[in-house]
């Protein structure tokens, strides 16, 4: 049985009498400890995709299973790790990570260990130094990292990633890529992120799954990315696995899929 | 010209190091500590040029009172004859020679607490009103129309039915407060509990945040700037409201006395209350404020 099977879920948005379909018989399986992307025009839905998986929204037909369990609303065993960060802006670093650390581990950790987790969890993603700030006196970057902190300190079973990058200029994404390789390779969780970033599809996952444009957006193909861990993207720019990962998602986007702008 | 000066430049940009000198820092001489006259003079210059015009308004409105105000049929007094008269008023604020004889600040203090009691209770039941109207729909639908016709009754027209109601002027004065204070409270936090953004919404529903936490970890926080605005305009509507509920319930508070000086003829003793009444309430508007800044701190900016 599978870690997370999402079993036949279609998703149609209602507004009054006109109905939407976003998504169309998704069905997908993912193991324990793999990292999976899912990449797809603007539009296709995948940020729905992930809101479903996350319980945000609720399902038209079909299930999330994980562990077996259907999955009906949010919870913290599946942290979301915002687009746009997310984080509370009244309060410091520290106390953003507190507010998940508090109430998930609020019965079973005391005091001092939950103080001990939310340095650990800070300490992660190098942002231990800044835990007094406030939100609104840290960069783009270090924002996103703290609310990977967030994510990760829940020990959820499945991090959901929703284009945690976006937003972030290049070289900040790269550094913020390489912290995310190393905490998967530390921690193995499993990890399921958004993006429209061919090269960060393929460096960071084990699996790509592309989707073809909206609406009824469905999966069209699923490419298992098979490079050896731990991946240095230096090494990667003349590998041939990732040459050919890499044109097998740029086809997929460019070629049979290519993006219709809605008139 | 410009070729002198670009000439200039290349030449200067070419470091050329002295035989040995070491490369390193060189500590600059520490700038002398200027004279604390010269460090003061801004902030004293700041202090005046804020001060200063509003004194010199004062003033010029004085003195063309004064000159209004002097001829034998003038039915005002001028700013000369309130002093002489209402020197005791002025000067000693807390004077207290008997029930009905008291200093101006402890009736002052007396309609403050009439209003700190109303005005504290329309901010709790404005709040949780405000947050269950933002925060559904049939809330919404159901009280808002109510509200918007009932926020628009003036305050002294709650006055009988509260009198006949408590069957006591204290409690009537302060009803009356309350229901001034409380609907501004109320409108402002249902629109800044409806702005609560969606992602703030996402997390306290992934960290599965139960009611009563939501509405003091996200809702409050979130909220705060529109709730203290609402505030703001209830503080000085209850203030409004107390000098006129006074007039009509009598006791001790600054609005009695203002009546009670008309009907003695005291246009002095009013005058001097007017100013007190305006020189609080825009300390209670500041005061608001103040507090308001202070709690909201980073919850505007993001």
């Amino acid at each position: 049985m599978s870690y997370l099977k999402i079993d036949h879920v279609d998703k149609t948005f209602q507004r009054g009498a006109t109905s939407t379909p976003v998504l169309k018989d998704i069905s997908l399986e993912i193991e324990k400890g793999q990292y999976v992307s899912v990449i797809g025009h603007s539009g296709c839905g995948k940020s729905t995709l992930l809101n479903i998986i996350a319980g945000l929204t609720p399902i038209t037909a079909g299930a999330v299973l994980l562990e077996g369990k259907e999955v009906r609303d949010p919870g913290p065993e599946r942290a979301v790790v915002f687009q746009n960060h997310s984080l509370l802006p009244w309060l410091t670093v520290y106390d953003n990570v507190a507010l998940a650390v508090n109430k998930v581990f609020g019965g079973r950790k005391s005091k001092a260990e939950r103080h001990d987790w939310i340095m650990h969890n800070l300490d992660l993603v190098q942002m231990g130094h800044a835990k007094d700030k406030r939100p609104a006196e840290i960069s783009g970057g270090m924002k996103q990292r703290v609310g990977i902190a967030r994510g990760l300190s829940m020990e959820p079973k499945i991090l959901l990633l929703d284009e945690p990058f976006g937003a972030l200029d290049a070289l900040t994404r790269a550094h913020l890529q390489d912290s995310i390789m190393q905490i998967h390779a530390t921690l193995g969780n499993t990890m399921i992120m958004i993006t429209h970033d061919v090269d960060e599809a393929v460096l960071l996952s084990d699996r790509i799954v592309m989707m073809t444009n909206g609406p009824s957006a469905r999966i069209g193909e699923v490419l298992d990315v098979r490079l050896a861990r731990p991946r240095k993207r230096l090494d990667l720019v003349s590998d041939r696995t990732y040459i050919a990962a890499r044109e097998a998602v740029l086809k997929f986007l460019y070629e049979r899929h290519r993006f219709v702008e809605a008139a | 010209m410009g070729r002198a000066v670009l000439k200039e430049v290349e030449t200067g940009a070419t470091v050329v190091a002295l035989p040995g000198a070491k490369p390193g820092v060189v500590p600059l001489p520490a700038p002398a500590r200027k004279p604390i006259s010269s460090r003061l003079l801004p902030g004293l210059r700041a202090v005046l040029v804020n001060v200063l015009p509003p004194l010199v308004t004062v003033a010029l409105i004085a003195l063309f009172w004064q000159i209004a105000a002097s001829g034998p049929q003038s039915s005002l007094p001028p700013p000369t004859k309130i002093w002489e008269e209402a020197k005791d008023l002025i000067v000693e604020p807390f004077y207290w020679a008997g029930s009905q004889d008291i200093g101006l600040g402890w009736r002052i203090l007396v309609s403050l607490q009439r209003v700190a009691i109303g005005f504290s209770l329309a901010a709790i039941v404005g709040v949780l009103l405000g947050a269950l109207v933002g925060q559904s729909v049939w809330a919404m639908r159901g009280l808002d129309p109510i509200f918007q016709v009932l926020r628009t009754v003036p305050p002294l027209a709650w006055l009988p039915l509260s009198l006949a109601a408590f069957r006591d002027s204290q409690p009537s004065a302060i009803f009356v407060i309350f229901i001034t204070a409380i609907w501004p409270v109320i409108i402002n936090t249902a629109v800044g509990i409806r702005n609560i953004p969606q992602d703030y919404r996402n997390v306290a529903q992934v960290l599965r945040l139960n009611q009563v936490e939501f509405f003091f970890k996200i809702m409050v926080p979130s909220a705060a700037p529109y709730i203290f605005t609402g505030l703001r305009i209830g503080v000085g509507l209850s203030w409004l409201a107390i000098v006129a509920a006074e007039m009509l319930t009598g006791g001790v508070g600054i609005g009695f006395f203002i009546w009670d000086a008309w009907n003695s003829s005291r246009l002095s003793d009013i005058i001097v209350a007017l100013i007190y009444i305006g020189v609080v309430g825009f300390v209670l508007d500041r005061l608001v404020a103040l507090t308001g800044s202070i709690v909201t701190r980073g919850t505007l900016t993001n």
